[in-house]
């Protein structure tokens, strides 16, 4: 397993979450301050394509299933509409998990 | 003055999700000075070397991408005629005001091309204040920041109908184009146009979405320079696109990233030198991979795919 931005989660005493990827039943471990695509890309079982991790390109769109997650940076509204995001459609380049979560494809 | 019509592109206003991050990476990272910002908030940068006022502007917003690009034009007749040209060809022109929304700049023609992006044309815009030197000039006043970008290049732009666009730069602008790709029915897929001497100041490809920006390029020195950018991607958990790498099409030596709006960027170095007689290179879109990356020969699908 690779390094994240701020090293590996557990290893810095960051609370972790478990973040189960529906489309194909697998599982990877997200920290507390680390953002999901991240965590998905360092997992390697991520189910969507890796952008530009700004927010800006749209191509990690999922929408979050079930838990709690904040959205850390701002997404662009070419790719979640207002509504969209009410109803958990996410760049998952954009949020850090708040809970153990369950993530599917859009 | 030895070019025709349009001298280059001289600004482009991109839409960028924060003033945190990004505008850090532009001034820190890439190696951009703030030349200053306006009334409603909007962030005016250049290269090191380029004399002309600013040659970026960044303007908050939901969502990533390009508003416009303008092109720098000779002279205030050739302005006056250009636009003539442009109604002519089809295109109807507004007009922005001198000293309105881009600080520095002298009246601007505008109008929206077949791709759906929208082009504007000037001739007149202030020097910047820090600009390079010119009396016996050393190569620069303050060490250059970052990846030590000199100069805003290039874009490359996504829409629909560039056979339309490609003959409106030549036709219109007085562009040449040294360079194509094209499907094996024929038409076209991909075309590099230039003003200038250097191989492109914009590239088109056809895609069904108007007005999308693939990604705008800035000018490195050397071949060092783009192995300093990539160490400057890597300190900085850029995201990395492709590179670095060569183009056998422009043949720059070059490395794309995001910056942290999502935005595309290359910083690019060398290329051919174009002249408007030399025959034109084409490309079939088989070979585009070589084409876009001469070392791999491959085509990786996020560089085609995505855009914004």
């Amino acid at each position: 397993m690779g390094l994240s931005r701020r090293g590996d989660a557990a290893d810095m005493g960051q609370k972790t979450y478990q973040i189960m990827v529906r489309d194909t039943n697998k599982q990877f471990v997200c920290g507390e301050d680390e953002f999901v695509l991240e965590a998905m890309k360092r997992s390697g079982c991520g189910p969507v394509h890796y952008g530009c991790f700004g927010g800006g390109c749209g191509v990690c769109k999922m929408r979050v299933v079930l838990g709690k997650y904040r959205i850390e940076k701002k997404m662009s509204r070419r790719h979640v509409s207002e509504k969209e995001e009410r109803d958990r459609i996410v760049l998952t380049c954009c949020i850090k998990p708040r809970d153990d979560l369950i993530i599917a494809r859009v | 003055m030895g070019f025709k019509g349009t001298l280059r592109p001289g600004l482009v206003q991109l839409r960028v999700l924060d003033f945190d991050e990004t505008l850090n990476f532009y001034k820190n990272i890439l190696g951009l000075d703030e030349v200053c910002r306006t009334g409603d908030g909007r962030i005016c940068l250049k290269g090191y070397d380029e004399f002309d006022h600013h040659s970026l502007t960044l303007r908050l917003a939901d969502e990533a991408g390009l508003d416009f690009v303008a092109f720098k034009v000779g002279c205030p007749d050739e302005l006056e005629k250009m636009k003539r040209d442009v109604e002519a060809f089809g295109y109807p022109v507004d007009t922005v005001e001198a000293e309105s929304d881009q600080p520095g700049f002298g009246k601007r023609y505008g109008f929206t091309i077949s791709t759906g992006h929208r082009f504007e044309i000037y001739s007149e815009v202030k020097l910047a204040e820090k600009g390079p030197m010119v009396k016996n000039p050393d190569i620069w006043t303050e060490p250059p920041r970052g990846m030590r970008a000199q100069r805003m290049d290039h874009f490359l732009l996504y829409g629909p109908n560039i056979a339309e666009a490609e003959r409106f730069c030549k036709e219109v602008l007085g562009m040449f184009v040294p360079e194509v790709c094209n499907t094996p029915d024929g038409n076209r897929l991909a075309a590099w146009i230039t003003s200038s001497n250097k191989p492109h100041d914009l590239a088109f490809v056809e895609y069904p979405q108007p007005g999308k920006i693939h990604h705008l390029g800035f000018y490195l020195q050397d071949w060092c320079d783009v192995g300093n950018a990539a160490d400057w991607i890597a300190l900085n958990h850029l995201k990395l696109d492709i590179g670095p790498t060569r183009h056998a099409i422009t043949r720059g030596l070059s490395i794309y990233f995001w910056e942290p709006s999502g935005n595309r960027i290359e910083v690019y170095a060398g290329g051919y030198t174009a002249y408007p007689d030399n025959p034109q290179r084409v490309w079939d879109s088989d070979q585009l991979g070589r084409g876009l990356f001469y070392y791999s020969g491959e085509v990786v699908p996020s560089f085609l795919e995505i855009v914004t």
